[in-house]
């Protein structure tokens, strides 16, 4: 069963939507200006419902089952932030507004700031970027201004493990930065000796993804961070891993000078099939004056009778605007209402679900899996995903295989410096019962890819459908569907 | 609440890992800086943030206590109530970037129809899967021109009548590409919608002329000349677009831009003070392997059924890292599922009745504001689509707390982005406005001139 496009399930003259006549007199179109044909589709309300309905019914979701999938932390998205989004106060305010009429938007948005500057140790932050990417952005551009205004503008050098996300070097270089990977060293650390090599007077700073993507605290943190502010570099963390951190260590106090948050990762915000994501960035006191503007402060302190007047702030040597208005306000709220819910005890006990959970499916799979590197883990781990033995399976055929099983795959290929690498993320949300039955699909399968391998490497066979053709989709690119004449 | 764990469940587990206490597996962590106490307040309920929740949203104003003429990049139109229905299911809101095809048809087809729908709404060859909102598409449009001329061409010319947040995020993405000088809106090149202070900029150096249409004071410019002159350099042109207008206007393929960025907002995303809202990203096929974002492609699967995947995923920043144009990694997946269902439902009639709407009454609004004594709009010669900008015999904030307080969020004070503006406010008006909001507006007007 395909389910049709939106235009090949169009009827001409059907509709959807009925709007109100005109209640003014006509005014024509400027001349040379008006438009001949949009071909839009035509429906009727029921006809859309059902196409999106059955779209949404071909997905894989958290509501739906187990999605493992590792540095995504796809924890469970709590129902009462989505009405809290949608609270018609919040959901229908102009962002141009004067500011004395969104006072209980600017209220949340400073309330989120101070409790993420809290649990980072960081001591400002700015919500306004759009998503983790846009928030390495902000720390790149502001490890580039901080050393332009303190006159050491040849610090063109960034530093990033070999370990980390894609977007660290792609963020670096989009900055104007030298990339230079640093190598792991055999318990999954950054190598030292390679990072003091490269501590010179080129040194702008380093990305620090910790917990890294191997879901190792680095062991040597510390020095890591002291070797680099030692030769003049400030430290970038990536806070991608952060649930596992949560009232369990303040990044800020280790020295982390700049971090990112993912609100939909540690957060609760929905991922939203590929976004909208939000990423607040935090620094130390040093680089406050650097931060994107706006950022929200208090105009007016306010006392035992008024509220405090909330409004808007350009730090002083602001890298800029980094998109228009002041970041996704939706997802603050829901982050907002995500931390007021929890406070320090529940925000501790989700670090803590999270790395007992990864540690307890780590252990179940351990003797049927080779894993990367064999020490406790954070909130997720990497295991080889084929076996010396059966070289004709690889990691790809083991994901797809799980499919048939009910779950969505572990993210695969990655980390790169693990030979087919399988990173697992169960998160704190996920039940024993859930993390036993995952754990016996996957020995169930270990056993298949020896005992049938074809079973693995024809799977799925279960999905709305089979694997597919990449090498056409690129080779063909047909980006548009078939839209009628 | 969200963590299942029994403390029997707990003790088992901790067993088959082999420690004591969950405290044991943060050893590795610095021990002077371990479990510190967060001074946040204790945890709420649920019934108690709701509450609280409430008390703060009433606190606000908001556009259905008021009316509003507030545009300037964020528009007040209606949504349908089966948008947020379709927005709600778990199976969508839940789910991440589709890397499993085989578990993602559902995005990844909507993502396609989004794609196909914007290619059809501005006549251009190629849309992607969304950027963050309609400024950082604009800063993405100067980023590909700067790599498709690898980095050989390094001028910007961006005109003063694109959205000022625009070009404020255009330039801080600017600052990482080496000497790119972005140039045209200085205050001295005015807002008088003469476009040959940017011709004579655009010479053999530019990568990249950007212009709006309608552009952020709701007038309809003619770029023809601007355009053919850019080409004749050898430059790449952006329309920054409100897709609303397209209902209407000529689309900007039909221009020969080479890039068309836009905010989706319009299309059945809700205010929500400024996001998240839908970056539009759409070029002429000769730019794909420059495109930042990402795209799904039709294919089959191996028993010939068709299916739909990522593609071109070579170009992104989790294949290419330091090598790809943009790190951008998520899109707007959800905020480009709205949009579609928006379109979807009000489909070829009832989109271009919209614009229809939004035409018509803001026409009788700027008629009839400009009748009122000391109002009259400042570009009476160009037309517009469904903003204008009024000159008031008063600054406009005065005029704004006036109106704020007859039930009326006046429109938008140009002062706080022009300083040559003075006492000009632009106003928005969408299919949401009656002819009796505007009688009524006008009657305050005339009243507050009186008083």
């Amino acid at each position: 069963m395909i389910e049709p496009t939106i235009y090949e399930l169009s009827q001409p003259g059907r509709k959807g939507v009925a709007f109100p006549e005109s209640d003014v007199p006509a005014y024509d179109l400027p001349a040379g200006f008006a438009r001949e044909a949009l071909k839009l589709p035509e429906l009727s309300e029921q006809d859309v419902v059902r196409h999106f309905t059955h779209l949404s019914q071909l997905n894989y979701s958290i509501d739906g089952g187990f999605y493992p999938l590792g540095s995504c932390t796809m924890k469970y998205n709590p129902k009462i932030n989505e009405e809290m989004a949608r609270l018609p106060g919040l959901a229908n305010t102009h962002p141009l507004q004067p500011i004395e009429t969104v006072q209980g938007n600017l209220y949340i948005m400073y309330q989120l700031q101070e409790w993420l500057q809290e649990i980072s140790g960081l001591n400002r932050v700015c919500l306004s970027p759009a998503a983790g990417a846009q928030g390495e952005l902000v720390g790149a551009l502001i490890i580039k201004k901080y050393h332009e205004i303190n006159n050491a503008p040849l610090r063109t050098k960034i530093l990033i493990p070999d370990s980390a996300h894609g977007t660290n070097p792609a963020t670096s270089a989009m900055s104007g930065f030298k990339v230079v990977s640093l190598p792991s060293d055999a318990r999954g650390n950054v190598d030292l000796e390679a990072l003091k090599a490269e501590c010179d007077e080129t040194l702008a700073g380093l990305m620090l993804t910790n917990p890294n993507t191997l879901g190792l605290f680095d062991e040597n943190v510390l020095e890591v961070i002291q070797l680099v502010h030692e030769a003049g570099g400030l430290v970038y963390g990536d806070g991608a891993n952060l649930n596992a951190l949560l009232g369990v260590v303040r990044p800020g106090d280790l020295g982390f000078d700049i971090m990112h948050f993912n609100l939909h990762k540690t957060f609760s915000t929905p991922h939203g099939g590929g976004g909208p994501g939000s990423g607040p960035v935090g620094v130390s006191e040093a680089l406050a004056e650097f931060l994107p503007s706006p950022v929200v402060t208090i105009i007016e302190k306010g006392d035992e009778e008024t509220p405090p007047f909330f409004g808007f702030y350009t730090p002083q040597h602001t890298i800029g605007r980094m998109k228009a208005f002041y970041g996704h306000f939706g997802m603050h709220i829901r982050a907002y209402t995500y931390i007021a819910m929890h406070g320090p005890a529940g925000l501790l006990d989700i670090a803590q679900k999270a790395v007992l959970n990864a540690n307890y499916l780590m252990a179940q799979i351990k003797e049927d899996y080779t894993l990367a590197y064999d020490r406790t883990c954070m909130h997720e781990f990497v295991v080889e995903g084929a076996w010396e033995d059966i070289p004709d399976i690889h990691a790809l055929d083991i994901s797809k295989r799980l499919m048939d099983y009910g779950y969505h795959p572990p993210t695969n290929y990655f980390p790169l410096i693990v030979h087919e690498a399988l990173m697992i993320e169960p998160t704190e949300t996920e039940s024993k019962q859930t993390l036993d039955a995952f754990a016996k699909a996957m020995k169930a399968i270990a056993k298949e890819a020896r005992e049938d391998p074809d079973l693995l490497q024809t799977a799925p066979h279960n999905t709305p459908i089979r694997r597919c053709d990449e090498v056409k989709a690129a080779r063909d690119l047909v980006l548009c569907c078939w839209i009628p004449e | 609440m969200f963590t299942p764990h029994t403390p029997q469940e707990i003790e088992e587990m901790l067993k088959v890992v082999g420690v004591e206490t969950i405290e044991e597996l943060f050893e590795k962590v610095p021990e002077d800086f371990r479990f510190p106490e967060l001074d946040l307040p204790e945890g709420l309920s649920e019934m108690a943030i709701s509450a609280e929740l409430k008390e703060l949203a009433s606190g606000n104003a908001t556009t259905e206590d008021f009316i509003s003429f507030l545009g300037a990049g964020a528009y007040n139109h209606y949504i349908p109530a089966a948008v947020d229905m379709i927005l709600r299911r778990g199976e969508f809101y839940t789910a991440y970037t589709p890397y499993q095809p085989e578990v993602s048809q559902g995005t990844l087809q909507a993502i396609f129809e989004f794609q196909s729908l914007m290619t059809e709404l501005t006549g251009m060859d190629v849309s992607n899967a969304s950027h963050y909102d309609g400024a950082t598409a604009t800063a993405e449009a100067a980023n590909l021109a700067y790599h498709f001329f690898r980095g050989k061409r390094k001028k910007i010319v961006v005109s003063r009548s694109v959205n000022p947040q625009y070009r404020e995020t255009l330039r801080t993405y600017m600052q990482g590409l080496e000497n790119v000088q972005v140039l045209g809106d200085e205050p001295a090149a005015g807002v008088s919608g003469d476009l040959n202070k940017l011709l004579a900029l655009t010479d053999k150096d530019t990568a990249l002329v950007i212009v709006q249409y309608p552009d952020f004071f709701g007038r309809i410019i003619d770029y023809t000349k601007l355009i053919e002159a850019a080409h004749s350099q050898g430059a790449l042109v952006a329309f920054v677009f409100n897709p609303t207008a397209l209902g209407l206007l000529k689309p900007p393929g039909e221009f020969d831009v080479d890039i068309a960025v836009g905010d989706g907002q319009p299309l059945g995303i809700p205010l929500s003070y400024g996001g998240p809202y839908l970056g539009i990203f759409t070029i002429k096929d000769k730019y794909v392997r420059k495109l930042a974002g990402r795209l799904v492609g039709e294919t089959e699967d191996e028993t010939g059924k068709r299916a739909y995947v990522l593609t071109l995923t070579a170009r992104e920043q989790h294949i290419r890292r330091e090598k790809s144009t943009s790190n951008i990694c998520t899109n707007q997946g959800l905020m480009a599922l709205a949009a579609t269902v928006y379109l979807s439902l009000l489909g070829k009639s009832g989109f271009k009745q919209v614009a229809e709407l939004c035409y018509q009454k803001a026409h009788y609004a700027a008629e009839q504001i400009s009748k009122v004594k000391g109002y009259d709009l400042a570009f009476p010669e160009t037309p517009f689509f469904h903003e204008f900008v009024v000159s008031t015999p008063e600054p406009v904030s005065m005029i704004n707390a006036h109106l704020q307080e007859h039930g009326f969020l006046g429109g938008y004070d140009l002062s706080l982005d022009y300083p040559e503006m003075k006492n000009k406010m632009l106003i928005a008006v969408t299919e949401k406005i009656t002819k009796q909001d505007i009688d009524d507006l006008v009657a305050v007007l005339e009243e507050a001139h009186h008083d």
